[in-house]
Order: structure tokens, then sequence, then C-alpha cells
């Protein structure tokens, strides 16, 4: 139900559907298509010549280009996605051509390899392209897996309404903490200080938090002997403890889904300058050693 | 005997100061008399370094005291140096007791010191009105202020506010706008209900305090004051909580009492209401005595500063004044044919536009201040199909043209001299219907939406005429089938009128009823009984019929249909349709033909229902969650599919850097139902409650249908307030960032989106100029060729732009069963 809306001609899109469905598949159908001509092309070749058909024959050549061309291309995703400008573009178009183009490079890459691979830059080169394509593989899994998780777990709580909690239960802890003895205010200055909400990215991601202070000290209260006529602070200040054991909880799982969400990344970038430099190696070296 | 002023004049704000100044200019016998001990009390309590617009910026100052934007303190001393150097003779501390008196003798009253006399009196008073105070021990500690300046001032603060009114809930809740503030800020209520506030603001606190963001004390009273706590009586018993600030919003006492005690009449019974002005300057119905500024009902400086200048010069004997927009009308009408001048134009305007009749000369200077008239040539289009257009149109001389078929622009209908045309865009909100032309050369005055509203609120006769019109051209629309007035008439004597409530139903499944509904204003929802449950089966805008079901087959109903916000709907009688049914084939057969089209859409859920009765639920559920998140008034609504959403928030930041870098939008609040996430973000409603209390008139629609704010906002913050779906803010934007490149290659600056706080605050040190807070709202990104950069923005198609009409189908129960 795409429309152009009012007097202004400009471009309207009413389309609801994801990335993968764009447009009906188009990018899926372009890039089968692609890479179903290249496989044809290239056992049409291969049962002329007398050696395979690899990076050095006309078609590798033109394999090479277009594969070339590609991974430069999909690259620059990073940088359309950051460049707002006013005319009309879709970023979901783009994810789109970039998931499907960037699927068809096994075939097309793999083709231009004409199966010859080796210790050297080259197959070096073809190794990368295919982790950064395996990082992006997981990178689709996450993107239709995980949002539905995310938003299940938030429910419609904000990121910034997650920690307020934290801070409001914290705030509770000091006031209802201040007629306790020197003892037991360690216990919940413990978990007020020194828990951590989120921590470096390997523990969010694992979502490990068993050295947390706030955990730590709940456990030492429920070992504290009984305290007459501290009691009922010390109730208080364990339901307290435990309302933030439970803030903390939805807080960590808020950030392992959205760690996990970007953990692919954390492969499919760096790998995707490690290859761009391979592939200028491969690029100049093949040239230098015609 | 004391001296008899010639004028005395009470208030001594921008409206009376213009006033005295001029009065002193023009060595008239005078006195300014002012309650505090400086000029300008509404000004002077400004917060500090306040920056205060001058708008409109067309109209000419006319005044012996100098006005431009500016700092508050610039202006205030500016003022202060135009009076004594005018040689006023100003009495400070006067709080005015009554007044009494005849023309020529007037006796004021005041509550310390000597009564005055004067001939005349102008009272420029404003509407600030006195604060009820504090009555408990401590009220008067420093920290009890009873009004709040800038929410954004305090941090950290435990603050109280008292009342449960607008002011009070408005007061809170900008308190808390801002989370970063840090304040923890309660809520005082006599009552346990909110009965005198606006039901958005309440909504608004409701969901506030269910998200812990504010505390909420209803049935309770202050019991004590002390510095840093405050001590509460609460149906529980008594507490003392931490307090560093009360703000006491018990309400004022509006001046109308001793307005009216001085014999001067209102325009209505309503609290709202002003004085009713004579058209003779700002004369009242009590000789002698003027009422200028706020008051009057002119709340902008410059108004307020002509009208002082004019109000003596008419006292001073003066009638001839031209008035300050003289030449802004002169400018206006220049281009038109003839040699009339503006007063001609005026009365021309007046005696041949029928809507305009009722108004008084002044009125019609003020109204036309607002509007445009424009001379077309046989054969101009005036304004054509589906353009997006609010205003009205009076035609003052020539007869145009309405092409009713878009596919053979010969079919017309013309409309004559005196009539008006525009009127559905008015009421409705939505697009143009026809293609309007000139038929012959003829002058036309194209009234906006605000000054129509105003008119029709204003003068009687003209809102019965605009109704009557209004609701036989909607028929004549909906209905098209060549349809003439004449052929209507007798429908149209029946029809009524009438306002319903969101979630009352026009019609319920089962009765006899029989009549047909236009719905004019607001949207229904079309709901039906299928396994003993209520199913959503459509959604009816503004602009559509109901009910004809019935009224062609004489069945009992088959649906229910409710409002799904508030709406205004026509009631048509059945049976002189009927018989213009047997008369017009025509419409006969379109009406069977489109009734058809309902009963598929009907006998399609109901089928599906039997099958997958499970997607149609959800069908219903969804489309039931929506309008009650208000998509019935929106018109163009972002909505989230959070099976698709990552959270990378890229809509937020290509909002922010297509917008100054500030993002209208807040993804992650509001509210999810079914993987439907509503974000916080203009809906673009059909009728705008933003664009209700603008006092600029900054507030329009664009040609997309967005609702946009212009350079004109002067930052009042109404709009923000008057938003039920919290979408304005309040910002100004931070200053210019280095380049995305910079970004990528050096690491220069903050990167995409909008700026932190810290590198804001920094950046804006650097820079020297100072720039207001202005209201900051979605504007669909008008202008930009590309569309909503949100949409286009979002990496994986989960953030959408629909409009309800469209989003609400039953393709949505196709999904569901897949």
């Amino acid at each position: 139900m795409a429309q152009a809306g009012g007097q202004s001609g400009r471009v309207r899109q009413r389309t609801h559907e994801g990335f993968l469905r764009h447009k009906g598949f188009r990018w899926a159908f372009v890039a089968t298509g692609l890479s179903v001509a290249a496989v044809g092309v290239y056992f049409f070749v291969a049962l002329q010549l007398s050696e395979p058909p690899n990076g050095g024959s006309w078609i590798g050549y033109t394999l090479g280009t277009i594969s070339a061309g590609l991974i430069v291309w999909l690259a620059c995703l990073g940088i359309r996605k950051r460049a707002v400008s006013d005319g009309h573009y879709s970023l979901k178009a783009w994810v789109s051509a970039h998931v499907y183009l960037g699927l068809s490079l096994t075939v097309l890459a793999t083709l231009h390899t004409g199966f010859q691979f080796g210790w050297n830059i080259h197959t070096l080169a073809y190794g990368l392209m295919m982790l950064v394509i395996a990082s992006g593989g997981l990178g689709i899994w996450a993107y239709s897996v995980l949002p539905h998780r995310l938003s299940a777990n938030r429910g419609e709580v904000t990121r910034r309404q997650m920690l307020d909690n934290v801070a409001s239960l914290d705030a509770q802890l000091q006031e209802a903490a201040q007629p306790l003895d020197r003892a037991c205010a360690a216990i919940v200055r413990h978990s007020i200080e020194d828990t951590e909400i989120g921590g470096g990215f390997w523990q969010r991601l694992t979502g490990n938090y068993s050295h947390c202070a706030n955990k730590q000290a709940l456990g030492s209260l429920r070992n504290l002997p009984d305290s007459g006529p501290d009691s009922e602070i010390l109730a208080k200040i364990e339901t307290l403890m435990t309302q933030k054991a439970d803030a903390l909880a939805l807080a960590r799982r808020q950030m392992r889904i959205t760690a996990l969400l970007e953990a692919w990344l954390f492969v499919h970038i760096p790998a995707t300058f490690a290859l761009l430099a391979a592939l200028i190696a491969h690029i100049v070296s093949v040239f230098a050693y015609w | 005997m004391a001296e008899i002023f010639k004028i005395a004049i009470i208030g001594s704000g921008p409206a009376g100061l213009s006033a005295a100044a001029h009065a002193a200019k023009k060595g008239l016998s005078h006195i300014l008399l002012e309650k505090t001990d400086h000029l300008s009390d509404t000004i002077f309590r400004y917060q500090k370094g306040k920056h205060v617009m001058a708008t409109p910026s067309v109209l000419v100052l006319r005044a012996d005291a100098e006005f431009d934007a500016g700092k508050r303190e610039k202006i205030l001393d500016q003022w202060n140096r135009d009076v004594s150097a005018a040689g006023v003779k100003v009495q400070f501390n006067s709080d005015v007791k009554a007044i009494t008196g005849e023309k020529g003798a007037f006796t004021i009253e005041l509550k310390k010191g000597d009564p005055i006399q004067a001939e005349n009196i102008i009272l420029a008073v404003g509407t600030q009105g006195n604060p009820n105070l504090m009555r408990c021990d401590g009220g008067n500690l420093p920290h009890v202020q009873y009004q709040l300046d800038d929410p954004g001032e305090y941090t950290d603060e435990h603050i109280f506010v008292i009342g449960g009114g607008d002011a009070g809930i408005e007061n809170a809740m900008g308190l808390i706008a801002d989370a970063g503030q840090n304040n923890t800020v309660t809520l005082l209520n006599r009552g346990a209900d909110f009965p005198t506030a606006k039901k958005p603001n309440v909504d608004g606190m409701m969901a506030a305090r269910d998200a812990g963001r504010i505390n909420i004390l209803t049935e309770s009273n202050t019991n004590l004051v002390e510095p840093g706590w405050i001590t509460v009586e609460t149906p529980q018993g008594s507490t003392r909580y931490k307090c560093d600030r009360i703000i006491a919003r018990m309400g004022a006492a509006p001046p109308r009492a001793f307005v009216e005690a001085a014999g001067v009449a209102f325009a209505s019974p309503d609290r709202t209401a002003f004085p009713t002005l004579t058209p003779t300057f700002e004369s009242t119905t009590k000789p002698g005595i003027y009422v200028i500024g706020a008051l009057a009902g002119y709340p902008l400086i410059k108004h307020c500063m002509n009208q002082g200048y004019d109000a003596v010069e008419f006292i001073s004997g003066n009638t001839s004044l031209e008035a300050a927009d003289e030449p802004l009308l002169k400018d206006k009408l220049k281009g038109l044919p003839g040699t009339r001048s503006v007063a001609e134009w005026l009365e021309f305007l007046r005696s041949h536009v029928e809507i305009l009749n009722g108004l008084s000369p002044l009125q019609m200077r003020e109204f036309l201040l607002d509007s445009e008239v424009r001379a077309y040539k046989p054969g101009d289009a005036i304004f054509t199909r589906n353009e997006q257009g609010s205003s009205l149109f009076g035609i003052a001389s020539g007869s145009v043209k309405v092409e009713v078929d878009p596919t053979n622009p010969a079919i017309t209908v013309p409309i004559g001299e005196s009539s008006i045309f525009g009127e559905v865009g008015l009421i409705s909100g939505r697009r143009r219907g026809a293609t309007i032309r000139a038929a012959d050369a003829c002058i036309c005055v194209e009234i906006p939406r605000m000054a129509a509203l105003k008119l029709m609120s204003q003068v009687p006769e003209s809102r019965e005429t605009v109704n009557r019109i209004t609701t036989e051209r909607q028929v004549l629309q909906i209905f098209k089938s060549g349809l003439t007035p004449s052929d209507i008439s007798e429908v149209l004597a029946g029809a009524q009128v009438m306002d319903v409530k969101p979630g009352e139903a026009i019609i319920t499944e089962g009765d006899l009823s029989d009549d047909l509904y236009i719905i004019r204003s607001g949207s229904m929802i079309v709901e039906k009984t299928l396994a003993g449950r209520p199913v959503f089966i459509s959604y009816v805008p503004a602009g559509s019929y109901s009910g004809e079901m019935a009224m062609m087959e004489r069945s009992p109903r088959s649906t229910t249909v409710k409002a799904a916000i508030r709406s205004t709907v026509v009631k048509l009688p059945a049976e002189p349709f009927r018989e213009l049914l047997k008369r017009k084939p025509e419409l006969d057969k379109r009406m069977r033909s489109e009734m058809k089209a309902r009963r598929e859409i009907n006998a399609f859920i109901e089928s599906q229902q039997d099958k997958f009765a499970g997607a149609v639920d959800m069908y219903s559920s969804v489309a039931n969650f929506l309008i009650k998140q208000g998509i019935g008034e929106a018109t163009d609504v972002l909505l989230i599919d959070e099976s698709l959403c990552i959270g990378c928030d890229n809509c937020e930041k290509a909002c922010a850097d297509s917008h100054d870098g500030l993002s209208r939008l807040n993804r992650e609040a509001g509210t999810t139902f079914a993987d439907i996430h509503v974000p916080t973000s203009c809906r673009h409603c059909e009728h705008p409650h933003c664009m209700s209390d603008c006092p600029p008139n900054a507030i329009r629609r664009g040609p997309d249908g967005e609702v946009f704010i212009s350079d004109a906002c002067i930052g009042c913050g109404n709009c923000q307030r008057a938003c039920p779906y919290g979408v304005i803010q309040m910002d100004k934007p931070p200053p210019p960032k280095p380049s995305l490149m910079k970004w990528m290659l050096f690491g220069m600056g903050p990167g995409p989106g909008q700026p932190d706080y810290e590198w804001r605050k920094k950046a804006a040190a650097k820079q020297s100029s100072e720039s207001p807070k202005l209201a900051i709202k979605c504007d669909m990104c008008s202008g930009k060729s590309g569309g909503p950069a949100c949409v286009r923005a979002c990496p994986t198609g989960a953030a959408i732009r629909v409009s309800p009409d469209a989003f609400l189908s039953v393709a949505r129960i196709d999904r569901g069963a897949n």
C-alpha cells in the first residue's frame, strides 16, 4: 500500500514489510539471478577451457571486478546509515540489498577463485570475506529473533526508567539504613556503592553477574543473626534489596539482548576492514606480478 | 478636594505604561496606579534573563515607550527610563479596591491611601489576578512561591506543588519533564479527584505517577511549613516530608468581580470570558471606562502598547485616529481592483459577505488583519482537489464554480456572491474535496482557520450560517450523484447536529432506528458482536456516512457505531432520505454499491471469525488498542513494529540530524501492544490540540497535512501543555556539530544524533548569542523531498508511518492469519 500523499509530491513510504521481505524479496531474486547466471556461465566456460577458469581468465576478471565492487559498495552501508540526507533513500532497501547481495558473494567470489586455494594473500582475502559473510549471517539471525525478546523484556519501561528504578531503590535503601549499626550499614553500603549495573561487554553478553554486590549483600543480610529491635528495618531492607535484584535483572537482560544484537558486529566490522586491506593487497599483488 | 485627573490608568503593565506615557507626552492630567512597588509586575516576575519576544512582527509599534525583543532586564530598564522621561505620574503600592461613579466623575478607592478622582479610567490590570495564599503556619516563608517561571531552574530538589488545578498539574509536570534535573516532585490536592483540571493534564500526571516520576497526595492539606520540611495532613494521618520548595497554585481571584462591580459587562458567563468592547477603541459598556491589554483579550505586548496609545488618543478627543494597523490593511488591499479606501473596503466586505454581516467596524479591522482579500480572473483555481487547506473563503463579489466530478471538470456547481466555500476543510481538517475556480471576475476573502473559529465563537449569526451551509455542502459532497441544494432541502430540514463523546454509540446493534449519520468531525469505529464479543469491523473517518443499511432496508441495525474520539455528527432523518432515493435512482444505485462493499467486509470478517478466530481477535484488539492511543484523531502516525525493531535508535538520530540536532521523537517511550509500539511522536491530529491556544498563531498545517510550528513561535509553552500525547518539548537547538566525515575519520564532535547534554553545554558556552527555548515537534520532515527521515533511516523496516484509515483495514486479518 505504498502511496504518494499530499501536494508536494514527496516520497511517502507506507509499506509495512521487514528488510528481508522488502518489495516482495526483490533483492533476494536479484542476488539469486546473479548467482545462477554466474554458475551457468562458469560451468559453460569451464567446459571450453583446458584448466579451470581461475582469477586470471576473462570470466575470473569479470567475477573478480563484480565481487570487489560489491564488497566496497556493501561496506558503504556504514556511511549510508549515518548520513541523513534530505533526498529519497530507504535504509531498509539498502540493508535488504546488503544482505542478499552479500550472500551472493559466496557464489561469485568462490567461482572467481576457480577453486584454487593456498596459503597466500589471495586466499586470506577470500577467508576474511567468508568470515564477514558468516558473521553477517549471525546478524540476520539476531535481527530476526531478538527484537521480539527485546520488546517483550522491557514492556513499556524505557532504559532510562530501568536505571532510575535502581537509583530510586538505592535512595530508599539509604534512607532505610539510617538507624542501623555499623556492620549492618556496611552491608547496605556494599549494595549501594559497589553494584555495577552493566559491566564490560563480555559480562553484558554472557549475563553472568555472580559477583553482583547486591546479591552478596542480600546473602550477608540473610545470614545475619536475628537481631531483635532492628528486625523490622532489616526486613524492609531485604524487601528493597530483592526489588533491586529484580530491577537489576530486568536492566541486565535488556543489556544482554542489546549486546547480543551488537555482538556479531564486533566481528563483522573489523573483519570488513581487514578484508578491505587484504583485498587491496590481493589486487595490487595480482597486477604487480602479472 | 484632591485633583480630578483626566485619566486614571490602573495597572502598569505594557498596556498601562504605554497609555500613561502617551498621556504624559500629550500633557493630559493623569495618574498611573500600580499595586506593587515596581512597573509591569507580570514581566518583572519573569525568570531572570528570559528572552521576551516582540510579535506579531508585522504590527507597527505605536507608543511613547519603546519595545523590542530582548532580555527581561533590558526591557524593564527601557520602560523605567521611558516612563520617567515622559514624566509619568506613577503612584506605586496602590491596590485599587473599587471604582464608583460615572464618566467625568469616577472615584477610585484604594486599599491604602486617599481615593482618587478621575474623569476617565483605563483598566489595564491584566489577567494575572491575585493568587490565593497559603494560610498555614510558615506559609510566608521564602521558599513558598506562587508561580513557576522556569521549571528548568531547579535541580536535585524536593518540591511540593500544592493544588490540583491545571496550573498546579502543569507546574508539576514541567518540573519532572526532564528527569536529568533529578527533582522529587509531589503534588498535593485537597480533594480526591481533579475535577477542575483538563483531562489530558490529569491523564498525563497519572501516567507519570504510575511510572514513578511523581508522587500524588490526595485528600491532603498542608499543616505546617518549616525550612526544609512540610507537614501534611493525609487521611492516614499527619506526615512530615522533606521539602526544599513549595509552589502553591491554589487558584487566583479573577479580577472579574472587581471589573463587573465598576459597571463593565462581560461577553459571557464563561470563566475565561473578556469584557464586552464597543466599536470605538477599547471602550466598554460603561462610558468612560476603557479596557486594554490582556484583560481585553490581547495578551501580546505590542497589541497592549498600541491600545494604550489609542485609548489615550481617543479620550483626548481624537476620534478620527487612524489605527496602527492602517498601513498594514492598506498594504493588504493594495492589489485589488477599484479605488476604495480601507474603510470603504471594510464596509464593502462586511456588507457583501453574509458571515461578516454581524461584525462591528473594529472587529472587522482585526478580522481583516488575519485574513487575505484576493481578486481572481475567470477560470483561476482558488484551490484544488486534495490540497491541504483549512481556511474558509467568503465571496464578496462575483461567483465561483465547484468541480464536483474529479474525472470531468466540465461538471460544476456554482456558488454565488455573499456565500462561503472551503468550510469542510475548516471543520473536518481533511484535504479539499474539490477544485474551485472563479466563474467570473470575483473578489474573495480567505479566512484562516483560527480567525474563522474566532469569528464563529464571537458572532452567533456567523456560526449559524456556517453550520447551515456546511451541512448542506457536506451532504452534497458525500452523496454526489448530481444532487443540488434544492434536492436535499427536505432532508436538511430535519437534520440535527450532534456532539458525540468518545465511546458513545450513535448506532447500537439490534436497534430499530433508521436514521442516517454523517461524520462531520472526529471519527467512528464500527463493531459487531461475533461469538459473544464485540469485534472491530472498520474505521469511519470524518467526511463519510454511516447507518445506510437500516435506512435503506428498514432492517434492525447490524452493527454498533461509536465515536473513537470526540466527534460531531449530523443526523439525517430516514424518511425524507428514502424519498430522495426514490427521486434519484443514481444516488440509490451508488449507495447500494457502497453498501454492498461494506457488507462484504462484514461478511469477510464473520467468515474469518469462524476459521481464524485468533486472527480476528488480534485484529480487533490491535484496532481497539490503537484507538485508545488516540489514533482515531491522527492523520499520520509513527508506529514501530517491535518484531523488527533492533533498538538502534537510528530513527531518533536521523530525526535529530535532519532537525537542527534535536530529536522530535522518543522511540522507547510510549505504549506497546501485540508488537505494535506507539512511540512518543506527533500524530498530526485532525484537530490539533496544540493549535488551540497559540498566541502568535505559529502552529499550522503544511501541504502534506503535517502540523508544524513556524518561526513565529514565542516559546510560551501553551502547545506543550495542550498536547495530550506529550510530543512537544521546549528546547533550544544545540550549536552545529562537525560533519559526519570529520567524526568518522577524526572522531571530532559527538557523532550522529542528538548531542548529549555535556557536549551541548560546552559548545554553547563557546557561542555568545542567546537563543530562547522554543516549542519543538515533528514536522513530518516538511520540505524534505525524501519524506520523513525516521522511516527512511530505519534499517529493518520497523518504523512505519500510517494513516489510521489505511492501517485499520481488514488487510491486517490476512497478516494475522498467515
